[in-house]
């Protein structure tokens, strides 16, 4: 049941193979009005206040009960859920002594992972997750009642049969070089991706309500892309809101004063237990942080919790099984990096990404983490130089070659910088259908040899209704930049449907690459210094191959673009030509040309009157 | 409409046309001159004021502090430049990296057709480094270019301490929106090439460069940088670009904009502005002002690394800081304010620039011609052209009229005008078909003379510096020349080469030939590059509106000779000198007017410039063509 990262490789690949288009849509906004957007977004708490409890239920509500939803009494439940919550405090405080609420059972848990990077930046990476032992998509079993499951989600997932769903907000461009692998990757701007249930009959319909209800409750104009509303959104899943917990640091004015931001929530079935006999869903919210070195901390090269978020911890959250402050000390063992302080002895290793990490683990659950002073800010003190770019196993980049605005060429570069391994990458690209890709010229190139991708899906775009689909399989060579080049040329829209600020030119989303890398663990062949001998008798199988996911840069590609302020003179001159030019023609073709019999002097009349009556010949 | 198609009436205005023709010509030529020289009056032309909103009215407080630091960068890069004798490449990527950049360098090498010596450069070989700001929660999807050139010996270096310590001091700001692109670029013009194509991916000069690591999406605007001592007198902003490419008018708004508000002199053409314009200085000053940017607009030359963005589709400028022992001194800490709001105001753009003009000259810094006051000047100048050739074509009917008697008759039963002389033209040109030959032959011949002036000179280097003691620059020089003069011999010996005799009826289709031809190759030109279409029509147009095979031979062979576009360019010269204040003799003029042809060529070679080309291949054939005329026997 639970889709492991190796399983969805296939499971992407398989279903754009089956010809569905909606399943993995980039959507990509202008960042500068994500940027209000983002600005105004709160992390507000909506069980604070009965009063608050307006926007973000509210309006997924009315968007469920115009879809005619089989839920009934929105407001009833709202309710409910206060009490809910009133009761589940009431639960917590009496917490081991007996449990009155015997199903069902849901859990959560909260983690901080702050990770020094490469370049001397600080990555901190929030997760919070909630697993509730229960299936809303079972025929038959109706759910009304949510304890710390988010109810605007868990309806909107039973109404519209989704199976898994994923959405990212992002502000800024993950800088692989620089800071290595992020734990979730996200494009710039919003990405949506939504797996329905095999009993959904008409996907585009399902997916066109379902972005139109998403786009109320996360305020983001996901189904009018061009028209980004900018009411406040108030989208708070946790169940306690701000204030408690690892929420106190997120503070927004420290959170937008970064380098790259980025808020998702991912939504999937997991199994209860080892037999999977039952499913369970899980909810991952999650923010990722990269504070900058050069903005923040100006002269001294220090971070501490309270100089990245202007809040220090002081206690877990009274409803997480689990809160955790991890920070990454794997480059650091004797630290000669950066120095810690406080101090835990308390480690932990995971093999993250591929690659063998050491953690110092803070637990918020225990009460000496927090020392006398009762509050726990982490601080860490630079003192070596930043480094050189780093050299990330999988590494891609994107750009847009030569000039004018009839053409142009989208060049993609995939790095393969494992030194002896080759392996395959899934490059999956949507193109608005306003560059008009010629697909002929479609070339992959590897060590300047031709590189046949093994697999090809292309849909093409249809005009002014769906975007061009190319979807590869490409073998990495070891050691290889493999480049990507389409031509393509620029259309003229029809001067309506060009968007304000048109001079500013057109996005085209981020592509996606996907593999499954050889990891940093299986290159190791020194596994003796640290390990113990027996466990590296057979090289790790299941440690050898990672998933990965990597986006490119989103492109910005001028249209010709027409001086708006023409129409006008166009017509004026129009109607001069039409006026003199066809008036003076139309004229010439249309008369009759007669010759002029040259009339006589009055003489000659005279004479002819008289000769006429004379019988003579008339004189001309 | 009755007009056109009453005979009677038409006779009448034809009548009139042709009994008017050459005082009508002479007035509108001299109306032309007239209007041209009243585009520098300053009644006539208009303030400039900002269009683009982005950058109108939210002024940025500019805070740069540290001028003293960036003279300090800049003593310690021309410390390392002179260690490295060259480029201090592993400097410059060791500085940036330590202001946060994310570092990246471009190797180039280029040999040029023939050694430049104004430059002293023949095999080109260098490095561009460059280093990109990452705006904070961006995209990189858009970019701005702030570039400073590494020159050898003594000079820029303060544009290169300013341009880091900008670095520097950006990298510290939360406020970007766009990416910015901090370039050192080596060898001026070729590295700024080799970059710019590198960046595009295209190649279109054949200079060879390795590709580009790290980029930052679509370059919104470009800045160039040049800054050669520690206090300077005055800001000199440069437009002009290749083939006469100019950046959006608010690009020059903007600096002028902040000139003001930082009370720095500023300077367009190294003229001030002068307030005076109701006295005859400020109009001559104003003039001169509007001339020099003609001048170097026609020359089709990229005055600074800036020029090579334009093609692009990338409004640029170049900056020059002016030492001239002023009183008035700025430092360089009011230079970096004066940059850091032109860059904030560029990072605020939600659109490229396109509000503004694209085509405009400018008199002073303050008041602009636009499109639509100067075309008016050449439209009277082309306007001559069209009359002439009107009056041939009634000409041409007329006398055919005579010597066809057969056709005659049919044909004046049937209409008259227009058609019949069409007709007439016709059935001439069919009677007399050696005239064809006569016509099509030095047609062709010139045009072959063009090919050859614009091939021979790069090709026949080697044989020449084999056979005369002549340098490889001088030798293709002076191939240009001597092909150009050998054209002149030209006509006698078409002439010979055809068995029959010219004809009367010949020269005149010759020539309507050459005034249509001329008309269009004109009127083209100004479109793209006003400035260099209206100085070869102001000097190209007399000659084809009088030429005739009729006239004292030598005496107008001698007039034809000195308005020739090879004497243009030497006018130029001593007009471009005299304007910018520093006269030449004629010996030095020559000297120079010799430079000017090779750096034409490396031009059109290097930067694929199109005024080399289009004066071999066109307007130099075309010249010929009249030539042929008056020596038609």
């Amino acid at each position: 049941m639970a889709p492991e990262e190796a399983v969805e490789l296939v499971v992407v690949f398989s279903f754009h193979a089956q010809g569905e288009p909606r399943v993995n849509e980039l959507w990509m906004t202008r960042t500068k009005k994500l940027k209000q957007v983002w600005t105004k977004l709160r992390f507000r708490s909506s069980c604070e206040k009965s009063s608050d409890n307006t926007g973000a239920e509210q309006s997924a509500s009315d968007a469920l009960q115009e879809a005619k939803s089989g839920v009934s009494g929105n407001n009833e439940d709202e309710s409910q859920w206060q009490s809910t919550d009133v009761e589940m405090d009431k639960s917590v405080e009496a917490k081991d002594s007996l449990s009155f609420r015997p199903a069902p059972k849901d859990q959560f848990q909260e983690e901080l992972i702050i990770r020094p990077l490469h370049s001397g930046d600080i990555y901190a990476s929030f997760q919070f997750r909630t697993i509730w032992d229960t299936d809303f998509l079972q025929e038959g079993n109706k759910v009304s009642h949510y304890r710390l499951f988010p109810k605007s989600l868990g309806q909107v997932l039973s109404k519209f049969s989704v199976r898994e769903l994923h959405i990212s907000f992002t502000q800024g461009f993950w800088r692989t070089m620089q800071w290595g692998q992020p734990f979730i990757p996200s494009p710039p701007g919003a990405e949506l991706w939504v797996w329905f249930q095999d009993t959904v009959a008409d996907v585009d319909e399902n997916w066109k309500e379902l972005t139109n209800v998403l786009s109320g409750i996360f305020c983001a104009s996901l189904n009018f892309i061009d028209t980004t509303n900018t009411v406040q959104p108030s989208a708070s899943f946790k169940p306690l809101g701000l204030g408690n917990g690892l929420a106190t640091l997120m503070k927004s004015e420290k959170l937008f004063h970064s380098s790259f931001h980025s808020q998702a929530v991912h939504i999937r079935p997991v199994c209860q237990d080892v037999q999977c006999a039952k499913p369970a869903w899980e909810l991952r919210q999650t923010l990722n942080v990269v504070f900058d070195l050069y903005t923040s901390g100006q002269s001294k090269k220090e971070w501490s919790l309270f100089k990245m978020f202007s809040r220090t911890l002081t206690e877990a959250c009274p409803l997480a099984s689990s809160s955790k402050v991890y920070v990454d000390i794997t480059d650091n063992p004797e630290g000669e990096l950066f120095e810690l302080s406080p101090a835990t002895p308390v480690l932990s290793q995971a093999v993250v990404l591929g690659d063998r990490r050491t953690y110092s683990v803070y637990d918020l659950t225990k009460a000496d983490t927090f020392g006398q002073l009762r509050s726990l800010n982490l601080l860490l003190r630079w003192k070596g130089e930043n480094g050189d770019m780093l050299r990330p196993l999988l590494h891609a980049e994107r750009y847009v070659a030569g000039f004018g605005l009839q053409t142009g060429e989208i060049h993609t570069l995939v790095y393969n910088n494992h030194p002896f391994r080759a392996f395959p990458v899934l490059l999956l690209e949507s193109v608005p259908w306003y560059l008009r890709l010629y697909i002929h010229t479609l070339k992959v190139t590897s060590k300047s040899r031709d590189n046949k991708p093994s697999y090809i899906h292309y849909q093409p775009s249809k005009d002014r209704q769906r975007p061009h689909l190319l979807e590869m399989l490409i073998q990495l060579p070891p050691h290889s930049v493999t480049e990507v080049t389409v031509q393509f040329e620029r259309a003229l829209l029809k001067w309506t449907e060009y968007p304000p600020d048109p001079n500013h030119g057109f996005y085209v989303g981020s592509s996606v690459i996907s593999a499954l890398v050889p990891s940093m663990v299986a290159m190791d062949t020194n596994f003796t210094q640290e390990h113990p001998l027996f466990s590296s008798f057979f090289p790790v199988k299941e440690e050898s191959n990672f998933f990965m996911r990597v986006y490119t840069e989103p492109l910005l590609v001028n249209l010709p673009t027409p001086d708006f302020s023409m129409p006008y003179n166009v017509i004026c001159l129009t109607c001069t030509v039409v006026a003199v030019g066809y008036g003076s023609f139309y004229n010439l073709l249309t008369r009759t040309f007669q010759v002029d019999e040259p009339s006589l002097p009055l003489a000659k009349r005279l004479a002819n009157l008289i000769r006429r009556v004379r019988g003579v010949p008339l004189l001309t | 409409m009755g007009l056109l198609s009453d005979p009677n009436r038409r006779k009448a205005l034809t009548n009139l046309l042709t009994r008017l023709n050459t005082p009508i010509c002479i007035v509108c030529y001299l109306a032309a001159i007239m209007w041209f020289m009243g585009l520098a009056f300053e009644p006539f032309t208009l303030r400039t004021y900002m269009s683009e909103n982005a950058m109108g009215s939210t002024m940025v407080e500019e805070r740069f502090p540290s001028g003293e630091r960036a003279l300090s960068t800049a003593k310690e890069f021309d410390a390392h430049k002179r260690k490295a004798g060259g480029m201090p490449v592993e400097w410059l990527v060791k500085t940036m990296q330590a202001r946060g950049l994310e570092v990246f360098t471009q190797s180039f090498s280029r040999t040029l057709p023939f050694p430049d010596e104004n430059k002293e450069r023949y095999m080109v070989r260098g490095t561009n480094v460059y280093g990109i700001l990452r705006a904070p929660r961006a995209p990189r999807t858009e970019a701005l270019v702030i570039s400073a050139p590494c020159s050898p010996g003594n000079s820029n270096n303060q544009a290169v301490g300013l341009l880091l310590t900008l670095a520097q001091y950006f990298r510290s700001q939360v406020y970007w929106a766009k990416d910015i692109i901090f370039l050192v670029n080596e060898h001026d013009l070729i590295g700024m090439q080799a970059w710019l194509e590198g960046y595009h991916h295209t190649n279109i000069t054949g200079i060879e460069y390795s590709p580009l690591q790290g980029r930052a999406g679509s370059i919104q605007a470009a800045l160039s940088l040049e800054l050669s001592s520690d206090v300077i007198t005055s800001l000199d902003l440069v437009l002009e670009g290749l083939n006469g490419q100019l950046p959006n008018l608010d690009l020059a708004n903007l600096f002028y904009a902040f000139c003001q508000k930082l009370g720095v002199l500023c300077t367009i053409q190294g003229k001030l502005q002068r307030n005076d314009w109701d006295t005859a200085e400020g109009y001559t000053h104003a003039a001169q002002t509007l001339m020099l940017m003609v001048l170097k607009q026609a020359s089709g030359h990229a005055w600074g690394d800036h020029g090579l963005f334009l093609r692009y589709h990338i409004e640029a400028a170049s900056i020059q800081g002016i030492n001239s022992f002023r009183h008035y001194k700025t430092d360089v800490t009011t230079i970096g304010r004066l940059l850091e709001g032109m860059i904030r105001k560029l990072n605020n753009l939600l659109e490229r620039l396109h509000q503004s003009y694209f085509f405009y000259l400018l008199p002073s810094l303050s008041r602009f011609v636009s499109i639509g006051y100067y075309m008016p000047a050449f439209g009277l100048l082309a306007v001559i052209l069209l009359l002439r050739a009107l009056d041939l074509w009634v000409h041409l009917g007329t006398p055919a009229l005579a010597e066809v008697d057969g056709v005659r008759e049919v044909e004046q039963q049937w209409t008259t005008g227009p058609n019949l002389r069409a007709i007439c033209f016709l059935v001439s040109l069919e009677s007399s078909s050696p005239g064809v030959l006569s016509v099509l032959t030095p047609v062709v011949i010139s045009h072959l003379t063009g090919v050859a002036l614009y091939l021979l000179p790069v090709q026949l280097q080697e044989m020449a510096v084999e056979h005369f003691p002549v340098s490889e620059t001088e030798a293709v020089v002076l191939t240009a020349v001597a092909i150009y003069t050998a054209g002149l011999a030209l006509p006698h010996n078409a002439q010979w080469l055809l068995s029959g005799e010219g004809t009367e009826q010949g020269w005149r289709v010759l020539k309507l030939t050459s005034l249509l031809y001329l008309a269009v190759l004109l009127g083209c030109t100004a479109l793209i590059n006003f400035s260099l279409g209206f100085i070869l029509a102001i000097t190209l147009v007399p000659i084809a509106a009088c030429i005739t095979p009729h006239m004292p031979r030598a005496l107008s062979a001698l007039a034809v000779v000195l308005l020739s576009p090879g004497f243009v360019i030497l006018y130029c010269v001593f007009i471009y000198q005299e304007l910018i204040e520093s006269p030449v003799s004629i010996s030095e003029g020559w000297i120079l007017f010799l430079s000017v042809i090779s750096q034409g060529i490396l031009d059109h070679v290097l930067y694929r410039s199109l005024v080399y080309p289009l004066l071999a291949l066109f307007i130099y054939p075309c010249w010929l063509m009249f030539w042929n005329i008056l020596f038609w026997k």
